[in-house]
């Protein structure tokens, strides 16, 4: 069978390589460029960096199979970058990850495999993908290891995206993985892995929004009450929650609580005021295709870092679902994701919508 | 299978090539400039390679520098003639040199030289009037390549030359893609520097050579030790020089009947793929040109996917300049030529050389024909 390999560089998708070419596969690894790579650029990126695909040619090399660099630069600058600044400028907090896998590797990425003669596409993530034997249907299921698992990163990936997607490593947790690397003799083995954005290696988001022409129109920081207590440099500094930055003075901790980009306006307010009991998510994808009804029990994980919360389906219009934790959960913060799971299966997720 | 049909990133060393640069290396160790017994024996293969490549362009054997290879060559003309030429700090070179000498004019740049690209027509080739509407009184240098390696076209370097040479300008040319493969004779062209490149023509890499016509002055770019007449230090690489001096004797022996039985095989290749490719069109003009070379476009169809799908069939081609770590910016050579950029990423070369044959030829037009077909229906798919 021909499987083409996403090859980021790093250790799990190495691995990923690795296991299926001993399998017998037919195996292609291909890298991803995503940015200019050359010299005198200011660097950016902890992934898909030049060293990075160096490092994928050389663990293909190693485990002798082909491979390629596609350049994928317009792609991921009409995507991921530009959705990551938009989704900024309306004072939403966006996660590309989200979107490089579901617009990119499992569509430009799969297109070109498919173009290779391919049948499956396998990325180096902590997830499964099972196909349900009483409905036919792929089951996207979260990583065993769980302090590892990505599936929250794949929630809009569909049947037939699924229907080709393979993630070796899920079934494994992240010491198997570095002891495959290491009995394979992979020069990744030890590699440490990337945390942060990948094209926002210092973490800057705001200055990499201003590289990217993001308005640093300055406007008015408000407490919960309406009253003016400050001013700010552009929503675009700003995410749901933080803390950092805000330049306020007060006797207790500020916290961001929410932005609205038309009125320029960042709000600010104690800790208490960044709870919620409830969310909206809209866009949502049920991966099994068949939604949950109203009052159904399932756990919502808001953020990647976050811990799945209990909650109950409350209600469903269309592609917008409302949901109830049963504690209220803090920094709710509009544009990540809500990832909806049932035990370890992905029921699906969407786009946390602003409160009205 | 495996088929290569690159051959202008780089060619296979011929058999008399590999025990010319083998048996040098075990016996010829020697420093070139020692006095001794071990000196004088390489030195004496130093003086056979250079008369060799010298046989190959026209030359005499003293005005050939031995470099490490094109890239270098391109570089000591370009730097040696800009280190020299105070007062005429003009600099001009056609749109599409190889980067070799465009990113040495660019260095250049920045270092106080005035510097001018001198535009193409839509064939690839360097039009009279629009070298002479770019030189000056102040034009030190023009370089101007002889064959274009992504598209084979070749520049009319004699009437260009005599152009520049009339506003008092140096005339350097890029011959590397077209040594070895059509006659380049120094006196034809009237040039005074040219670059050369061994391992195009089936000699080793490493290796290459700038021939500096007799009373030009240049700086060396390189300084140490008094290799090379004092013009490139370091010690030269006896073995790869041997190498390059078999590669010129042999391409000079053979370069008639090599040179029609591969514009016999690239003028099959051309025609099969027009007509069982629908949509598909030759880059760049189609006379003159080196007799191995082609650049077409395969409307709708990525070159980056098509690379890899006749890679993965065993067919090696390129999508014009080799640089997988690259940009996504299309062919400079095309660009410049006016190509829409849609046609500039759908392009890839082939370039054959010795050992390719008719069977592989027909093998990659069947193959070609079916992996266009395969990725423009994905295309249409809407994927």
């Amino acid at each position: 069978m021909r499987i083409v390999v996403a090859m980021s560089g790093g250790v799990d998708s190495s691995v990923a390589a690795a296991l299926l070419a001993r399998q017998g596969h037919d195996v292609i690894g291909l890298s991803m460029q995503l940015y200019d790579q050359r010299e005198g650029q200011p660097r950016f990126g902890t992934c898909c960096t030049i060293d990075d695909l160096h490092d994928a040619r050389r663990v293909a090399a190693h485990i002798g199979i082909p491979h390629y660099i596609v350049n994928f630069e317009r792609q991921f600058s009409e995507t991921v970058i530009s959705n990551f600044v938009e989704e900024y400028a309306a004072g939403r907090t966006p996660i590309p990850c989200v979107h490089c896998n579901g617009d990119l590797k499992f569509a430009t990425l799969v297109a070109r495999a498919e173009g290779l003669g391919a049948d499956f596409v396998a990325t180096g993530h902590y997830a499964r993908v099972e196909r349900d034997g009483a409905t036919g249907r792929y089951l996207l299921k979260r990583g065993v290891d769980a302090a590892k698992d990505q599936s929250y990163f794949l929630f809009t990936l569909d049947q037939a995206q699924l229907a080709h997607a393979m993630f070796p490593v899920g079934t494994l947790d992240k010491a198997a993985v570095r002891r495959h690397a290491r009995e394979l003799g992979l020069q990744v083995a030890e590699k440490h892995e990337s945390q942060e954005i990948c094209f926002v290696p210092d973490g800057d988001h705001a200055a990499f929004l201003e590289r990217q022409g993001a308005a640093a129109a300055a406007g008015a920081i408000r407490d919960i009450d309406g009253r003016v207590i400050g001013r700010h440099d552009g929503v675009h500094r700003f995410t749901v929650g933080q803390r950092k930055g805000l330049g306020l003075s007060s006797p207790i901790p500020l916290y961001v609580v929410g932005i609205d980009a038309v009125a320029n306006t960042v709000t600010v307010g104690p800790r208490a005021a960044l709870e919620q009991s409830e969310l909206t998510a809209s866009g949502v994808n049920w991966i099994a295709g068949v939604a949950p009804a109203p009052g159904a029990r399932l756990t919502a994980r808001i953020r990647h870092r976050h811990r799945e919360a209990p909650a109950t389906m409350t209600g469903i219009e269309g592609d917008t679902v409302h949901v109830r934790f049963d504690e209220p959960q803090s920094a709710v913060a509009p544009g990540q994701a809500a990832v909806f799971y049932d035990g370890d299966v992905v029921l699906g997720g969407g786009w946390i919508a602003k409160e009205i | 299978m495996r088929i290569y049909f690159d051959h202008n990133a780089t060619t296979p060393p011929a058999p008399e090539v590999i025990d010319e640069v083998t048996s040098r290396l075990a016996a010829e160790f020697g420093n070139a400039s020692s006095i001794h017994y071990f000196g004088q024996r390489a030195k004496a293969v130093l003086d056979e390679a250079r008369s060799q490549v010298a046989g190959l362009i026209g030359a005499e054997p003293s005005e050939i520098v031995f470099t490490s290879g094109g890239t270098e060559a391109d570089n000591f003309a370009l730097r040696g003639i800009a280190d020299v030429s105070a007062g005429r700090l003009h600099l001009l070179a056609s749109a599409i040199e190889h980067e070799a000498v465009l990113n040495t004019l660019k260095a250049l740049g920045r270092h106080g030289c005035r510097t001018t690209i001198i535009p193409v027509d839509q064939t690839g080739i360097v039009r009279p009037d629009a070298l002479a509407a770019v030189l000056t009184d102040e034009t030190a240098l023009v370089s101007i390549m002889h064959a274009n390696n992504e598209i084979g076209t070749v520049q009319p370097i004699a009437e260009l030359a005599r152009i520049a040479h009339a506003r008092g300008a140096l005339v350097h040319t890029d011959a590397v893609q077209s040594a070895g493969k059509i006659p380049v004779d120094v006196k034809t062209l009237g040039v005074d520097l040219l670059s050369l490149s061994a391992h195009k023509f089936n000699g080793p890499k490493g290796a290459g050579a700038l021939w500096i016509k007799r009373g030009t002055r240049l700086a060396a770019i390189l300084t140490g030790g008094k290799h090379e007449r004092n013009r490139r230090a370091g010690t030269e690489n006896v073995p790869a020089i041997a190498g390059f001096g078999v590669a010129a004797r042999l391409a000079r022996a053979k370069l008639a009947s090599e040179g029609a039985r591969l514009a016999a095989l690239r003028n099959r290749l051309e025609e099969g793929i027009l007509a069982r490719v629908p949509g598909t069109a030759v880059n760049g003009a189609r006379e003159p040109r080196v007799p191995n070379t082609t650049n077409i476009s395969f409307e709708g169809v990525e070159a980056e996917s098509l690379l890899i799908a006749l890679d993965l069939e065993g067919v090696a081609v390129s999508t014009g300049s080799a640089c997988s770590s690259g940009t996504l910016e299309p062919s400079h050579v095309l660009r410049a030529m006016g190509l829409p950029t849609h046609r500039t990423q759908n392009s890839i070369r082939m370039s054959l050389g010795f050992g390719n044959t008719e069977a592989e030829v027909d093998y990659v037009v069947e193959r070609l024909a079916g992996v266009v077909g395969k990725l423009r229906s994905l295309t249409r798919a809407g994927r």
